[in-house]
Parts: C-alpha cells; structure tokens; sequence
C-alpha cells in the first residue's frame, strides 16, 4: 500500500472517470436528459393544483336561486360541470370515473335560501380521497361565495355567515402554483440519482469487470481511488443541478430569490451525503444489480418520500416523522425551497448544510472502513 | 533460494467457516529470470494464491514474502498483475489504458514513450493503439493485459490464467512475449489450468482442491510415469472398445483415444505386456510413446476411471436410420455487419461423433445454436435426427440433448430440483422422470449432493450434473458445448468413457471444444477460425497437414490457420 498521496495518480484517474463518463451515454443520460425531462413531467405533467375538477350537477328544485347557484357552479373556474340530470343518471357517471362528485341541489332549495339557509348535498368517490376532499372542499366554496354575492345585492350580510372573514393570503408562492415546490424535489431527485445511483454503479461496475482488482494492485491508495470517483460525480450533480435551475427559471418561470451562490452551497452541502452513500453502497455490494437495488431503497425513495417533497413531513405519523431525520434530503428540500422562492436566510441554510455535512461524514467513514483494498 | 522474489509458506485459507479449505498449507518461491508453472484445474486455488501474492486476500495461516516485505505492506509498484478477465478498461483506448497504467506504476516519464513504443511493438499492437480496449480480439486483449502489467518492468509478473480460450496462435506469441520482455530481471508467474503449458515452464506447483500435489521441475514429474506410456493402433473403428476393454484391465492406469490409437498408461509394475494382454484384437501395433505432464498428473491422483460407462450399460440402443443424424448445409449468421459464422457446412452420420474445434469468438458456439434452433440463420439450412430446423424446430430439439457452455443449471435449486425441472421440460412425466432421475443420480454418483444448491458443488459434479440433465430422455443426438472447460482431467476421462459408451449405443454427438486435446475424440473435426471453416477431417487427417512427425491437434491448428491466411493475402494480392 502506498501511504504517500500521489498527485499523478490522481489525475491519471481523474482523467481515466471523466473519459468514461464522456464515453458512457447511460450516465450522460442520468446526468442530462433525465433533470431536463423531470423538470418537463413535473412542469407540465404532475400538477397537483386543483383546476377545473370534472363533476355532474343534479338541481331538482326550478326555483330562481337554484337556477342561479346551479349557474355558480357552471361559471366557476374551480368546475368543469359535464352532465346534468337526475342522481340515478348521475351515478353511472361517477362509478365510471367521469365525473369526481355530483353536486345535488335539492328540491325545496329556493324556499330554503329565501329563509337565508339553503344547503347542498355533495356525494364524491371516496376511493379517490383528494379528489373528494377538493369537491367537497370547493363546492362548499362557490355555494358561500355565491350567498355572498346575492346578500351582497340585497345590500345585507347574509344570516348564519360568519361574523370575522378569513381573509387567505399565501406568502412567497401567492398561486400555490405547485411547479415551485416540484422544482427543488426534481433537483433533489437527480442530485440522488448522480450522487448515490450512478456513483454505486459504476464502482460495482469495477468490481464486476475485474478492473478493481487490476487497479488494487498498483500502488494506488484507497484515498486516491475513492476521491477519483468523488469529484467526477460531484462535477456532474453541480451540473445537472444547473441545467435544472436553468430550465426552470427559463421555461417555467420559477424565481430564484436567494442568490446562486447560496443554491451552490446548499447542493453542494446534500451530494456530500449522497456521494458518501454511493461509495458506501458499491463497496459494500460490488454487484450493479444489488448496488442499483439498494440504491433506490436507502436514498431514492426516501428522499422522494420521506423528504417533505411531496408529502409534508408535519402531517405525518409521529414514528415516521421521527425516520425523516435520518433522511438527509430532509435537510435539503426546505433550504432549496427557501432558496428558490423566499431568498437567502442563512439561518435557516446553516444547520441544514451542517446536518448535511455530518452524514457525509458518517458515510465517508463507513465507506472509508467497508472499502478495504481487500477481495475477499 | 536466497534470490527469491517472492515466497510463501503455510498458507491456509478458507472462505467458509466449516467448508474446505480453497488452500491447505501451499508453498511456493518464484524466482527472477523463470516462469513458474501454477496448474491446476478450475477451483484449485490458484487464483486465491495469486490473490494472496497480490496482496488482495489475507491469508488465514502461513507467513508471504514479497520483495522483502509482507504481500499487503510490498511496493506495489514493483509488482505486475493481470488477473483473469485482463483488467482492461474496455470504454477507453489502447493507449489510454497504457498509460492510465504506466501512471498508477509511477514510471518515469522520461522512459514513457520508449516503453510504450517497446510494448506496442512487441503485441503488434501499433496500429490499434487509438481503438477501444473493447473492441479488440480474445488474443488482443490479452496481449494488452500483458503489456499493463508489464508497463514499468516489475520485478515480480503475477498473471492469472493469460491464456485461457485465445487460439493457440495467439497463446503461442503471448508466451513468447511474456519470456522475451520479462528476460533474466523479472520473476514470472503463470496460472494455468492447461497441463501441456506446464511442461514449458521453468518450474511448476501443481495444485489440485487447495492441495499442492508437486512443486518442482516438471520434467521431474513427467519422468515418474515414463516407460508406462504406450500407443496401441488398432482398427479406427475399433478404438471405443478397445479403449473400453483396456481401460477394465488391471494393469491400465489410463487411457485416452489419440486420433486413429488408443494411448495408455500402464500400471507401475505391469512391464510390457503384447496387445493381447491389453485386450486389443490381434495385430494391434503397441508402441511406446512420450510421457507427458497430464499423464504425471493422472498418476498422482491415482490412476483414470475404468472404461466401462453405466450411463451407457442402461442406454437405449438408438435404431438406424438412412439419413445423417446431423445435417449443416451453407450455415451462415451475421449480426448486423459482424458475421459470426459462414458458409459452415458438414453432415455427421448416427453413432459418430463430431467435433468444431477453435478458439472462443470463432464462431463455434453460434454454429451450435443454429443447429439447436436457438439462433435463426441468415443463410443456409441444417436438420437434427432428420427434422429440418426452420419446419419443425420443436421436433428437433426434442430429440437432442444440450449441454450449454459453462453448465446451465439453476444455481439456486439443489441438484434434486435441477433433475426434476430438466425431466419435465424433455417431457418425463411421473414414473418415467422417477426412473430416469434415479438412473442418473445413480450413474454420476449425485447423491451426496442431492439437496445442496447446484451452485456451490464442487465443479466436477456440476459437469457431471449437466450432462445428467442433457442425458435424461435419452436422446438420440447430444450436443456438448464446450463440454469440460477447466475441469480436472479425471473428470474429463470420466466425461469422455460415458460419451464413447453412449457412441457405441449409436448415439451421435456433436461437440464443440477449445482444447486441442478433446478434438482427439472426435471421427472427424472442423476448425473454424474467424467464422469460417478453415479444415474438416479426421485428427490424423489434420495433423499430417502440420508437416511433422508426432504433431499435436494444436501443430495442425496452427499450421491450418497459416495456410488459411497465406490464402487470404494470395486472394487479396
């Protein structure tokens, strides 16, 4: 074993990654067309504002205010009424997933609203409870705006409403548009796919076409081997974390408030963890289907799940919240989201990044120990 | 030795706790200016002791020397080594892996340019040195592994089986290389599960299951069993049994058929017996013959299997038939604008067993699964026990049994579950797959192992079970491809006495082998190299074209492959 650190031998082997790389078409498409078409699906494809939910309206009373609540719910933006008719019509309807709920305005309705009560029946598909929870929601939504809007003509406030209005205002994402959030879970996403997928594959690759031990009997130490792996994939993470800001801010008009500089720091900070899990992985295994298995398993699904990416950590159970802390893209979703549509506060950054280094740390040392210039 | 590069001594190591150890107190000194022999066959040990020498597996008993130091503390730089596969990177160019190589050794790079050009020179390597290690030949790729190592001039060569599957050609230039560029400075180890390389080593250890069987000079060995060695010429069509009968005689140790005779060795104390007494037919010539190492091998583990086969004894006579068991009429396979075989032609009568003979990538295992029906043609036609293989494909497999290159058996089901699968997809259903099952656990004495994992039993039973699994519906015609790669040569006796018990049952098999050895089974052999047939014939047939008296199936080869190319470059001048 060789105890001095050699700089020749590192660049031969830097040299040698950054080759293959450039060879290797199945990383350049993990490292550039996979963030382009994530931003691309999560820009157009997965949305998960509500807009114009389909439903069916059933109005059985003729009355003027059910005609014209019925007419709420045609104009509102929220709504996309297909069919009319009567319930038993209206079902098959929902059975067959045309419509997400049917808005019932029941007979008697007229007389009910001119007394300044008036209700509504809401029957959704409980089988798709998000579905049913904006219908619901929402329907509820127009028939107040809309008692509103006739007591507002009547020049009176209407009775039974509510005495103090809550008036929503969204901070920092005033749309709720959800391409701001998704954003920094696709950089998230590619940033574990490069950090930890790629890097174990191809030191699993190494072992499985024997040039690992090849290389193990030069007098190469183990240091010089692992940052030859570490800095490649680094580059690559910057990079297509890069092509993702870019492709947002152009084509899908995200902001970026905070400054490059901090958006540097904070990615830089999560592929510490990332690419230590990566070496870890390929050396505990040397096998590319096993390293790929356990990749997804310890840091693709967790940072996709566990993150507060796409399911908020605060609305979690207890124990599972208590897991997340032991995810590191938990520590990255809320400084990138920060970064991106709030700006610099770097008191929110700092113990995020710190957090993020102490994995590295704990990874780096395990691969440190695991990956001995041994086969066997 | 005072000089040695590297030694070590009691060196045990197992990889699991209760299993048998991979190496039991081996010892072994290299010295500089000689190549030392390792032989053995496949799981032998080899390779974990060259690991060990490497540094890369820690003993668990027994003390290494390697330049002065402990294998895992030696300067590496002064170490070369290729393990199997070459360690190439094959996504990056000759040149590049040179000299990824050269700077991972630390040669100066005042004496950079000089070595590389010395290393192309010598692999010939020149006019590829911009091409993709990957997309080099077998041979090429050897070549280049070599050079790697060699890169700065190590003081000890550590080479793990360079020359397996290359042709002979190419093995040839290979080992010449390996002498000239390691000179009187460098000590050269050299792996090898091929007994006849041994004989041109300086200095061999012979290890067989993790135990060294010798270590010495291998003439030394090969003088233990000389004066035994005798070549009987009967009638060509008379050697099966006559090999058979001989080797049922006490006073034969072993037996092997060498193209149109039958070579034996006798027993130690058997003197010369006539032909009579070997139970050859009257008028048999018997001649002396020169000892080799395999036959010292043999005569260390203690003698070959008798002759007699109990797979054959309960074998269906297989009925006659006017047409050639197996047809190939212009086979061609191209892939894209690669062909992999072309123009292969050739027809095999029943009860006769036909050999394709060449190094991997020829095109040997490709023409063979035309034939099966597992690759369609681009060109051409063939038939199997008379079933044309684009009419009739099911009917054609069903009636031969396959014995797939590097035993296709199911590693994580026991040998039990491997019999009982393959019974069903021949078609055995209920008391005939039970019978059969329990004919062949019988024959190849499986039943120690019957509810181990296929995987993790010892290779010569895995050979054993394979052809088990091929033999079960008791075909009519037998494809082996590559039959018995790297196994012991006990085992590849054994191998053999049950395909000439099942030739005389009228079985015709068609057999597929790099080993230039093998070919000596077969009636009649072709050599394909580079997709194309370059010779068909009977061993003696071919071996006469080598020019030479007493010239081996690999002196044709290589003579074959001269004349074939001297053709070419005629036709393109």
């Amino acid at each position: 074993m060789s105890a001095a650190f050699d700089p020749r031998r590192m660049r031969a082997m830097l040299a040698k990654e950054f080759t293959q790389i450039a060879r290797d078409p199945s990383t350049l498409l993990i490292a550039f067309v996979l963030p382009i078409l994530l931003i691309f699906l999560f820009g157009y494809g997965v949305n998960l504002d509500t807009a114009r939910t389909s439903i069916a309206l059933s109005r059985q009373d003729d009355g003027e205010a059910a005609r014209s609540l019925a007419g709420a719910f045609q104009q509102s933006r929220w709504f996309d009424v297909r069919e009319v008719g009567t319930i038993g019509s209206l079902k098959t309807a929902l059975i067959a997933g045309k419509v997400r709920g049917i808005v019932v305005i029941p007979d008697g309705f007229s007389r009910a609203a001119a007394a300044g009560g008036g209700d509504i029946q809401v029957i959704t598909d409980g089988s798709m409870p998000n579905s049913a929870g904006f219908v619901s929601g929402y329907a509820d939504g127009v028939r107040a705006t809309w008692a509103a809007g006739r007591a507002a003509e009547r020049g009176e406030r209407p009775r039974g409403g509510p005495a103090i209005d809550v008036d929503n205002r969204y901070w920092f994402n005033p749309a709720l548009a959800s391409r701001y959030f998704l954003v920094p879970g696709a950089i998230a996403i590619v940033m574990t796919m490069i950090g930890s997928l790629l890097t174990a594959l191809v030191i699993a690759r190494e072992w499985e076409r024997g040039t690992m031990e090849a290389i193990m009997a030069t007098p190469i130490g183990m240091g010089e081997f692992m940052i030859s792996k570490v800095i490649p994939y680094f580059v690559l993470g910057i990079g297509s974390m890069t092509v993702c800001t870019v492709l947002a801010i152009g084509v899908f008009g995200v902001p970026l408030r905070g400054s490059p500089l901090a958006l540097l720091a904070i990615a830089s900070a999560f592929l510490v963890p990332a690419l230590g899990l990566g070496l870890l992985i390929s050396a505990a295994t040397k096998n590319q289907f096993v390293a790929s298995q356990i990749a997804l398993l310890t840091a693709f699904l967790p940072g996709l799940l566990l993150s507060g990416f796409l399911f908020e950590i605060g609305s979690m159970p207890g124990w599972v919240q208590a897991i997340t802390y032991l995810v590191p893209a938990r520590y990255l979703i809320p400084p990138l989201e920060t970064v991106f549509v709030a700006g610099d506060n770097w008191r929110l950054f700092l113990p995020n990044i710190g957090a993020l280094l102490g994995f590295g740390a704990v990874f780096f040392t395990l691969a440190i120990r695991v990956n001995r210039r041994r086969i066997a | 030795m005072s000089d040695a590069v590297a030694t070590a001594h009691g060196i045990v190591k197992r990889f699991a706790k209760d299993g048998a150890p991979a190496l039991d107190d081996v010892a072994i000194i290299i010295t500089p200016g000689r190549m030392t022999g390792l032989v053995g066959p496949d799981g032998a040990g080899k390779t974990t002791l060259i690991r060990i020498l490497a540094g890369l597996i820690v003993p668990d008993q027994g003390e290494t020397a390697i330049l002065g130091r402990s294998a895992t503390t030696a300067d590496r730089s002064m170490i070369g080594y290729m393990p199997q596969r070459f360690g190439l990177y094959e996504d990056l160019t000759v040149i590049q892996n040179l000299k990824l190589y050269a700077d991972l050794r630390g040669l100066p790079a005042d004496e950079r340019q000089a070595g590389f050009d010395k290393l192309l020179d010598f692999t010939d390597l020149k006019r590829f040195q911009d091409r993709l290690a990957g997309k080099l030949s077998g041979g090429m790729k050897q070549k280049l592994g070599v050079a790697c190592a060699l890169v700065r001039t190590p003081k000890l060569l550590l080479l793990d089986e360079p020359s397996v599957g290359v042709d002979p050609v190419s093995r040839r230039e290979l080992w010449a290389m390996v002498k000239e560029l390691a000179g009187e400075q460098v000590a050269v180890l050299w792996s090898t599960s091929y007994l006849d390389e041994a004989e041109q080593c300086d200095t061999v250890l012979l290890l067989n299951e993790g135990k060294c069987l010798y270590s010495g000079p291998p003439a030394a060995l090969t003088d233990t069993v000389k004066d035994r060695i005798v070549r009987v010429f009967v009638p060509e069509d008379g050697r099966r049994v006559a090999l058979r009968k001989a080797l049922d005689m006490k006073s034969v140790e072993d037996g092997v058929v060498q193209g149109a005779s039958v070579r034996l060795m006798l027993r130690d104390d058997a003197g010369q017996p006539s032909a009579s007494q070997l139970g050859m037919p009257d008028g048999a010539e018997v001649r002396s013959a020169r000892p080799r190492f395999e036959d010292a091998f043999i005569d260390l583990l203690g003698g070959g299997p008798p002759g007699s086969s109990a797979l054959a004894r309960d074998y269906r006579e297989i009925p006659a038939n006017d047409r050639p068991a197996i047809e190939a009429k212009g086979l061609t396979k191209r892939f894209g604008d690669f062909t992999a075989a072309e123009d292969i032609s050739f027809s095999v009568g029943r009860g006769q067993v036909f050999g394709l003979l060449g190094p991997n990538g020829a095109g040997k295992s490709t023409t063979f699964k035309m034939l099966c029906g597992l690759l369609t043609p681009s060109g051409g036609s063939g038939s199997v026990a008379g079933f044309d293989l684009r009419k009739a494909k099911a009917d054609a497999r069903q009636s031969l049994g396959y014995m797939a290159q590097k035993f296709s058996l199911y590693g994580d089901l026991s040998v039990q579950q491997n019999l009982n699968f393959f019974a069903g997809a021949y078609g055995l259903v209920g008391p005939d797959a039970r019978a059969a099952i329990e004919r062949v656990t019988e024959v190849f004495h499986l039943d120690k192992y019957r509810n181990d994992n296929a995987g993790g039993i010892p290779l010569g039973y895995k050979q054993r079970l394979a052809l088990a699994c091929a033999v079960m519906h008791q075909p009519p015609v037998l494809f082996l491809d590559e039959p018995t790669s790297g196994v012991d040569p006990i085992v590849r006796r054994e191998f053999w006495t049950h395909i000439n018990g099942l030739v005389e049952r009228s079985v015709t098999v068609l057999v597929t082998t790099h080993f230039m050895e093998e070919a000596e089974y077969c009636d009649r052999v072709t050599l394909i190299y580079r997709a194309r047939q370059i010779a068909t014939g009977t061993p003696d047939e071919l071996k006469a074209k080598a020019g030479k008296d007493d010239a081996t199936m690999e002196d044709a080869f290589i003579a074959l492959i001269k004349a074939s190319q001297d053709d070419t470059a005629r036709k393109a001048a």
